[in-house]
């Protein structure tokens, strides 16, 4: 039995989870084997951090707490870089322009 | 043949059109048999790919906000929990026509439901996913608009907008449709003919029709006369454009020597694209209400900072006017605007809102400070009518500026001055010397002068640009600036139209800010005046 790794990132970009940083954060997600989820409080509900129908349904605006865990081969990998993402504003600096 | 029907709709993007009218069927016209199970699950499969596909194909076309939308919703088609309740439907004998409604229904209803507005307006982009799939079932998806039509429909959507062939000419008329919504900007931004708010008409009995942009109309099944004179139309149009394209690299100077600075009216980033700022001397205004849009969230202060910076930025050091929110009147937005107004036109609009919806007007003021380090930046505000106003504007703007100096947040201050559209102000222009510049709005101005509401075609005429009463109190407030000493432009419709430009110039105007269209003929009519011939 692998190991659940669990951590938990506050969501910074401007305006929260919303189309585009759900679709990088899902694209990420898929590119690990291991089997991921997040949720938007501690107790759940718990979605597949691979499908953005869930992930965009849990309509996280910004401020909010994302909870991640993952069992898997790469667990530790993925959690590290979907925290990473989240604290990078997914990669979305104030400067660029871009609106999700 | 039908008889020739015009019908009177708003302005969305200027240019003419002409064209097959093309009027997309509605999806439930259509039906199919439906196979066993297996089939059935076939069929979604395919439609959904072939959706997919459709949406790839769109990725190449360049415009980054268009980008974010269609990554979107390829990455929401191919996730297989959007389809997991059609399919599981599917098994239990359901059609997949039923089935995939019914699923996408639901997820619609779910996003309909939030209270955050912004995730509220994704109801849009699966509406748009469920007809998509939809029309692959049904079989009705050949049917894409043909070259050089005129698209006809209540709304239309910005991917069907990107869909389609624009290279051969065409246009938009749409039943409802707004002018600040994303389609309305691409359509001016690509140079395509748009007309809004045509009303509940039916269209069905006609085969060809002709769309003036600018004006609003729509000419269905024209007659020889008409074809006449829109083929005449057509052809000025051409050779203006092409004769005012030579002039385009051009300092606009007229025969004798008088330069004259010709800047652009602009509603967002996007028309930038497509405009070389070498090409004019500035933005002589930016229309920020389309930051507003109705029924969607209002924009925060990052979101507006990093639009206005853009905006700086693109002009490289040119001015650039930006005037503050002007929503009232004919552009309500949803819980700003006071609904029901008997006279919105002489209701709370334009800066008599943003003082009493002060909480808004700081925040839009906050993003100006902080764009304003990235380039020549001037703030506007509209519809002053005391000078009491202004006083109360530079005070929430000094204390933003403070606030934001506190925070230690990067900032600075910005021309301020104002719109010269409501006479009352118009007429006493030096009680408002503490405006840094002014700009007379012709439109707005026209209509409270002559008493005759913009919206309402009965009395149109009556608006007329070259009524002495105008002319005389533009000929007044130029004088009032030159006594204070104060920059002075014209941003209104006025503006872009060569007849006007020599009365105008006469009238001791040197400032024009014009609609990014017209400004290769504007320069072209300025370079053929002579300040010394008659006056206007």
């Amino acid at each position: 039995m692998t190991e659940k790794i669990a951590d938990a990132v506050t969501i910074t970009h401007e305006v929260g989870l919303h189309a585009r940083p759900s679709v990088k954060l899902t694209k990420l997600a898929k590119a690990f084997e291991a089997s991921i989820t997040v949720a938007a409080h501690p107790n759940g509900p718990w979605v597949d951090a691979k499908s953005i129908v869930k992930v965009m349904a849990m309509k996280a605006p910004q401020g909010s707490e994302l909870f991640f865990e993952a069992v898997g081969g790469d667990a530790e990998a993925a959690i590290c870089a979907l925290i990473q993402l989240v604290e990078g504003d997914f990669g979305e600096g104030n400067a660029d322009g871009a609106d999700a | 043949m039908a008889q020739m029907r015009e019908l009177q709709g708003k302005s969305a993007a200027a240019g003419l059109a002409q064209g097959t009218l093309f009027v997309p069927r509605r999806l439930t016209e259509a039906a199919r048999v439906a196979g066993n199970a297996t089939e059935e699950l076939q069929a979604l499969t395919l439609a959904i790919d072939a959706s997919v596909e459709d949406l790839s194909s769109l990725l190449t076309n360049g415009n980054a906000e268009a980008a974010g939308i269609v990554e979107f919703q390829i990455a929401m088609l191919e996730d297989a929990e959007l389809r997991a309740p059609a399919v599981e439907a599917i098994n239990g004998g359901k059609p997949a026509e039923a089935a995939w409604k019914s699923a996408l229904d639901t997820q619609v209803a779910g996003y309909e439901a939030s209270e955050d507005e912004y995730f509220c307006a994704r109801a849009g982009d699966l509406m748009d996913l469920r007809d998509r799939v939809l029309r692959h079932l049904l079989g009705t998806a050949a049917e894409t608009m043909p070259a050089g039509a005129i698209l006809f429909d209540d709304e239309v959507t910005p991917t069907q907008f990107l869909e389609a062939d624009w290279r051969q000419g065409g246009g938009i008329a749409l039943r409802h449709g707004s002018k600040t919504s994303h389609v309305s900007m691409l359509a001016r931004a690509t140079g395509v003919p748009m007309v809004i708010g045509l009303g509940d008409v039916n269209v069905a009995e006609h085969r060809f029709a002709q769309i003036d942009g600018g004006s609003g109309a729509l000419i269905l099944s024209p007659d020889k006369a008409q074809n006449d004179r829109f083929d005449r139309r057509l052809k000025q149009a051409v050779e203006a454009r092409e004769h005012g394209a030579a002039y385009l690299n051009e300092l606009a100077v007229t025969a004798d020597g008088t330069t004259i600075q010709v800047m652009i009216n602009i509603v967002g980033p996007e028309e930038l694209e497509q405009i070389d700022p070498n090409h004019c001397d500035g933005i002589g205004l930016m229309r920020s209400e389309f930051l507003f849009r109705d029924g969607e969230a209002l924009p925060d202060e990052n979101q507006q900072y990093r639009i206005y910076r853009r905006i700086l930025e693109w002009a490289k050091g040119r001015p650039v006017t930006i005037r503050t929110l002007d929503a009232g009147g004919d552009k309500p937005i949803s819980g700003v605007t006071i609904n029901d107004e008997r006279n919105p036109f002489l209701g709370l609009r334009g800066l008599r809102l943003s003082l009493a919806t002060p909480e808004i007007f700081r925040v839009q003021l906050r993003a100006l400070a902080r764009a304003a380090v990235h380039g020549n930046l001037k703030v506007m505000w509209p519809m002053v009518t005391l000078a009491s106003e202004l006083s109360e504007a530079e005070t929430i703007m000094e204390e933003v500026l403070a606030a934001l100096e506190r925070e230690g947040v990067a900032c600075a201050r910005p021309a301020i001055g104002m719109m010269v559209e409501v006479p009352a102000a118009a007429m006493t222009l030096d009680l408002f010397g503490h405006a840094e510049f002014f700009s007379i709005g012709s439109n707005d101005l026209a209509q409270y002068l002559m008493a005759a509401a913009r919206d309402n075609g009965a009395v149109a005429e009556l608006a007329d640009p070259t009524h002495p009463a105008l002319l005389r109190l533009i000929d007044q407030v130029v004088k009032s600036c030159r006594e204070m000493g104060k920059d002075l432009s014209i941003c209104g419709d006025m503006a872009s139209d060569p007849n006007h430009l020599e009365r105008l110039i006469h009238l001791g105007l040197r400032t024009l800010s014009v609609s990014p269209a017209a400004l290769g003929e504007v320069k072209a009519a300025i370079h053929s005046l002579r300040m010394g011939e008659g006056g206007g």
